[in-house]
Parts: structure tokens; sequence; C-alpha cells
């Protein structure tokens, strides 16, 4: 089979390759878009705001904050943690800024986005901090100290706005969200941005593969001289900030924190875009291109859900399901399964490609 | 404790190998630090909220205390089991949300009440057992497994209802709320229970024996001790970690019945958090939660101390309903770190 058919190696590469079925899968959702509505994919230049205008663009809006935890999440899930309280940071960094916003003297200034932006920020590493102290140095499971920052820091989000959902305005806040550059959404743009700075700092220093290593084997990379405690440091302030930015990009579109619904449960698409991604849950090995592809693909997923009218309460129930068989597939057990079938069927190369 | 006096007697009776490992463990060492901790503390509170908001030592107090609890107690007694042996159960607040949503609307829909309840602890059997495959078959870790369960039986939840759904007033389901009086006492200061206490009441004795007192509860503790060593026993190291995923399920779906028989009613967000409640009534018992030792009373005084707490924070009035989950999570974590600091004492 070598030599005679390169096209079908290649194919077969091409299958075997993480990134292509997410890829599949988005663009199948985007056909069933246009098999409801051929103009979909259609974009338009609104010369008003200097804006293009269309549904990827929206998809491409909803990204952004998906992709922040994502990449947050897919380094820390790398070193064999979870980090259960992205949704809930979002809503502390939504409510920290909001209140600031509400309460400031000039709410209309520049500096006014700026320093609530720093706020939100500052309070997101605060908790990832505390997430970091509970793992690195308690040595506590990080599901546990995780759930309990995840429940507590939306009743802290509640404590900041004394249960209100704080509404407040600020042009330059509400420009993260809602303005345009070059025609794109601004917030795609920061989370791109950010993005490939993590990717880049993760991939062409030591640093990616640190964090596999103690993901991989922790008492191993212990041995060989490697800063456990520093790393996952790093990863969980890291992810915190991340899901800071989430909560920004969150509640700048609507400049509302609510209390109850922003972040919630999106701890879950966080998780859900990682595995898709091809990043085993075990730890140990991370692909930032891969959750990327997730973010997308979920992104893409709730606005067809929104377009097509379908209830969007059936989501968060196929998301489960999807993340229990992704898990699956990631399992020993089934793995085997699969490779014996394809010892079966080596003797017959033809079935291999179509399979 | 009155336990302690019996290593005296044994010595003859095959019975003697169950009895000596519990005496051991009520012994009042570094093992039983925390649970002590947490008699201790519960009886400060209940001093505390006697000498600072008075009526706590009393009669209806104490019965409101058992019932508005005693879904947590149930949790508890399941959630026991898993972290016994090392694992965890994240579902068990997507199960009460799930079995309870689609127990009402089954009952409103005109099904039997008494099929519906049993309908609603298999529920959570089913997604106990599920949980329970993914781990043991297919070497998902508990937290992912249970965390896919939550979100599965939370979505499920939304699916089939948003809003509040409410029984009707002459569910037999209700009775399962209905007040019995067992000391009339002074206008309202009566001692009352209702069929929900005595059910987590036999649950609590249920899982009090299926631990100390027979072979799969000695497995449990052997697995949280070492799960290579229990296999390697010979003990039934797959069966027993399957069961304790049903166990704790099917407690979930049984402490859903006797919510919804209280409250009257089910809503997709009930439950939110009750996981941390849960997981803290346990460790603030004395379970540890690396597995390998605790009691299920001494979860039964976490259940409690968390819902005294409860209690305290009303009467105060000061205290804004929201902090209440921040104090649960400052109060588990504080206890996990005892819990390490014992740990590394006896190393």
């Amino acid at each position: 089979m070598t030599g005679t058919k390169p096209v079908q190696a290649r194919l077969l590469e091409l299958v075997r390759n993480q990134y292509f079925w997410g890829i599949v899968a988005i663009a199948l959702l985007l056909a069933i878009n246009v098999a409801a509505d051929p103009t979909y994919l259609s974009i338009r230049y609104n010369d008003a705001n200097g804006a293009l205008v269309g549904n990827l663009i929206d998809i491409l809006r909803a990204t952004a904050p998906i992709l922040m935890i994502a990449v947050g999440m897919c380094l820390v899930i790398a070193t064999g943690g979870i980090d259960l309280s992205v949704g809930s940071v979002m809503v502390v960094a939504g409510a920290v800024s909001m209140e600031y916003l509400q309460n400031v003297g000039a709410p209309d200034s520049v500096g006014a986005a700026l320093t609530a932006v720093a706020f939100a920020v500052g309070i997101s590493a605060l908790l990832g901090l505390v997430n970091a102290v509970l793992v690195a140095i308690v040595g506590l499971q990080p599901f546990i100290s995780t759930l309990v920052i995840m429940l507590a820091g939306r009743g802290l989000a509640k404590v900041i706005t004394e249960g209100q959902n704080t509404t407040a305005s600020n042009d330059g806040f509400r420009w993260i969200a809602n303005g345009y550059v070059l025609g794109l959404p601004v917030v795609f743009i920061i989370a791109v941005v950010i993005v490939l700075l993590v990717a880049w700092i993760v991939r062409r220093t030591a640093l990616g593969l640190m964090i596999e290593s103690i993901g991989m084997d922790a008492k191993a990379s212990r041995l060989a001289g490697i800063n456990r405690r520093g790393l996952l440091f790093t990863v969980y302030i890291g992810s915190g900030i991340l899901a800071g930015v989430a909560g920004i990009f969150a509640t700048a579109s609507v400049m509302t924190v609510d209390v109850s619904r922003t972040g919630y449960q999106l701890e879950l698409d966080a998780i859900l875009a990682v595995v898709i991604g091809g990043t085993s849950l075990a730890g140990g090995r991370f692909a930032i291109g891969g959750a990327v592809i997730g973010a997308f693909l979920i992104a893409t997923l709730d606005k067809t859900v929104v377009f097509l009218g379908v209830s969007s309460s059936a989501t968060p129930a196929f998301k489960a399901i999807v993340i229990v068989v992704l898990c699956l597939l990631q399992s020993e057990r089934v793995r085997n399964l699969f490779r014996q079938r394809r010892a079966a069927k080596a003797s017959a190369p033809k079935e291999v490609v179509s399979a | 404790m009155t336990s302690t006096l019996q290593p005296r007697k044994d010595g003859s009776s095959n019975l003697a190998t169950g009895d000596r490992p519990v005496s051991q463990r009520f012994r009042f060492d570094l093992n039983t630090l925390p649970t002590i901790a947490a008699l201790v503390i519960f009886i400060g509170m209940i001093a505390y909220g006697e000498i600072a908001y008075g009526r706590i030592l009393q009669a209806n107090t104490i019965s409101n205390l058992l019932i508005n609890n005693a879904y947590l107690i149930v949790l508890a007694v399941g959630l026991t089991f898993v972290i016994l042996t090392g694992g965890i159960d994240l579902s068990v607040g997507a199960i009460i949300a799930f079995s309870s949503v689609s127990g009402v609307m089954l009952a409103n829909a005109g099904w039997d009440p008494y099929l519906v309840m049993v309908l609603m602890v298999l529920m959570g059997t089913a997604f106990g057992a599920v949980s329970g495959v993914l781990v043991q078959y297919f070497n998902v870790q508990p937290f992912i497994a249970t965390l896919a369960m939550m979100f599965l039986g939370r979505g499920l939840a939304s699916m089939l209802s948003t809003v509040p759904e409410r029984l009707s007033d002459e569910s037999p389901i209700r009775a399962l709320a209905t007040p019995i009086k067992i000391i009339d006492g002074e206008k309202v200061n009566d001692l009352v229970v209702t069929p929900g206490v005595m059910l987590a009441a036999l649950v609590v004795l249920g899982g009090f024996f299926v631990l100390h007192r027979t072979r799969l509860g000695r497995t449990v503790y052997a697995i949280g001790g070492s799960e290579q060593s229990a296999s390697l026993m010979g003990l039934p190291v797959p069966r027993t970690k399957l069961a304790i995923y049903i166990i704790s399920g099917t407690l979930a779906g049984v402490a859903g019945v006797i919510y919804t028989a209280r409250l009257g009613s089910a809503q997709n967000i009930t439950g939110i958090g009750w996981e941390l409640d849960a997981i803290a009534a346990t460790v603030i018992g004395g379970t540890l939660l690396t597995g390998g030792a605790g009691f299920v009373l001494g979860s039964v005084v976490g259940a409690l101390v968390l819902g005294l707490m409860n209690v305290l924070i009303t009467r105060d009035g000061g205290i804004r309903p929201e902090t209440t989950t921040i104090i649960t999570g400052g109060i588990l974590l504080v206890f996990v770190i005892l819990q390490r600091f014992v740990i590394r004492q006896q190393r």
C-alpha cells in the first residue's frame, strides 16, 4: 500500500489529525445553517461604524470568551489538574468592574475603563492565586479547591454587587466588546492576540514542556529538577487571569453583570473545548490549537442552536454527553478495541480509508 | 465514648474481626481528631447560639434542624462511601434536580405517586451506575466522570422545565413531610419528626451497618487505604467501586424524594452547590478526602454543623445569606488543611 497511493496515505494522515474532526464539525454546523438560510455566510460592510456585519462575525464575537477560558483550562489540565472556577471568576471579574464603573467619579473616561479592567484582572489573578496556593502548597486535589472557588465565587460576586445585577455605562469599556478595528470585532482581535501570546510563550520556551512533564509524571519531573510549585502557580494564576478577561468580554457586551447567569456553567464549555481539541483529561499533554478549534466549535454550536430556533435548554445536556463520549474514546479500553479492529483490517487497506 | 471498652470483651468469636476495627477507629487518636473537632464545634455552636440568640436548644429548633437537613444527611452518607474509597461524587446536586423535576412532572401527569417515588430513586441509581461504569471500566477520573454526570443531570433537568414545578397539595408524596409529634411541648415547642427524617435515620443506620459490619464496608475502607493492596488481597475491588457510585447515586435519589416532599415543588436549579455541602459535611465529620478513614456518624454531625450554621446565620440577620457558600467553602478548606496536618503528624 506504500508508495502506490500517496493520496490515500495523505488522506489517512488528515483523518487521523486531531484537528480534523473539529473542523469537519464546524463545517457541518455551518452547512446546516446555510441549508436553513442560504445567505447565512454573507458578510456586509457597514459604512456607518466601519464594521463587518454577519453571522460569521457574531460567531467570532461569541468565540472570544470561550477562547480565553479554554486556553487557561488547557494549561491547567495539562498539569493533571482542573479549574472548575473559571465561570465564577468571570462573574466576580464582571461584578468588580461594573461596581467600579457605577461608582467612579468620571464614568466615561478612558482612565476609568482601564482601571476597571485592571481591577477585574487583579481580582481574577487573586482568585487564581488562591487556587494555586491550595493546590501547590496545601496539596489539595485541584477539583476540590477549584470547586470551593466555583461555588464561593458566585457568592462573592453576589456580596460585591449586594445581590443586584449591576449596570454601568462607559464607552471605553463597552468598546472592548462592541467596537471594531479593521472591520473585525475588537473582542475577537484581543482574544486572538492573547491566545497567540500564550501559545508563543508556552511553545517557544520550555514552559510548555515543563507543564506537560508535571502532568505526565510529577515524581520524575521533580527528580529532573522542575519547579512544580512555580509552574502550578503560573497555570492557575494564568487561568484565573484569562477567565477574568473572559468575564470582562461577557459583561462589556451588555454592560451588565448578571450575578446568577454570567459565566454560569461555562466551565462545561471550557472543558469541552479542551477535550474536543484532543487534550487528554489525564494530563501530560496539551494542544492549544485544538482548544482553539474546540472554542470555535462550541461558539458555532451555540449560535446555530439560537439561529435554528431550537430550544437552547437542550445544549448543556448534549455537551455533557459529548464530554462523556470523548472521555470514553480517550480511555484505554476503547482504544484497545479500535486497535484490534484496525489490526484485523490491516490486510484490507481499502477499508481503512473508508472507515 | 463507650465503645473504647469493646476491645476488652472480644477475643473469641469471629465477629471480633468486625469489632476491632470499629473500636480502633473510635479510639481517641489523631485519626478521630477531626470527628471530635466536629462534635466540639457542633456543641460550641449550640452553646454560642443559645447564649447569643436564645431558643436554640429546644425541641422545635432541633426538630426543624433535622427536618430541614434530612436530605443533606442522606447525601452525606452517600458521599462518605465514595470519599472513603478516595473517589468523589460531584453529581449529587444535579441528580436531585433531575429526579425531583421529572418526579414532580410525572406525578402531576397522573402517574401513581408511589411508583414515581421509586422511579425518582432509580433515576439516581442510573446516574450513579453510569458514573461507576465510567470510573471503574473506562478509567475516567472520578471527578471527571461525576462532573460530566453533573452537567448532564442539570442539562436534562433544564430540558424538562426551567420554572418551578409544583406538586399538587393532596399528592401522597407530600406525606413524607407530614409532621409527627413525638413530644407535645408547650405552645409550638414540640419535638416533631417527619417520615423523611425517619427515612434519613434509616439510611444512616443502614450506612453504618454496611460500612462497619459487612464485607462491602471493609472493602470500601481497604480500597481507600490502598486500592492496589486491596486488589492483591483478593477483595472484589471493581464490583465495590461500581457499588459505591450506585449507592451514592441512589441516596441522591432518596434525598431528592425527601427534599421534594418537604418543599412541595422542584426546579432545575434545585441543588446547585449541594455537592459542596455534602462534601463539606463528610469532611467536617472526619472522613479523609484521600480516603481510607472516616465514619458515617461523623458525616451526620458534619451535616448538622452546616445546618446549624444556616440557622445561626438566619437568626443573626446581619450576615447576608449569599455568604453561606463562602463560609461553607472556608470551613471545608480549614478541615482539609487540618487533615493534612494530622496525616503529616502520623508520618
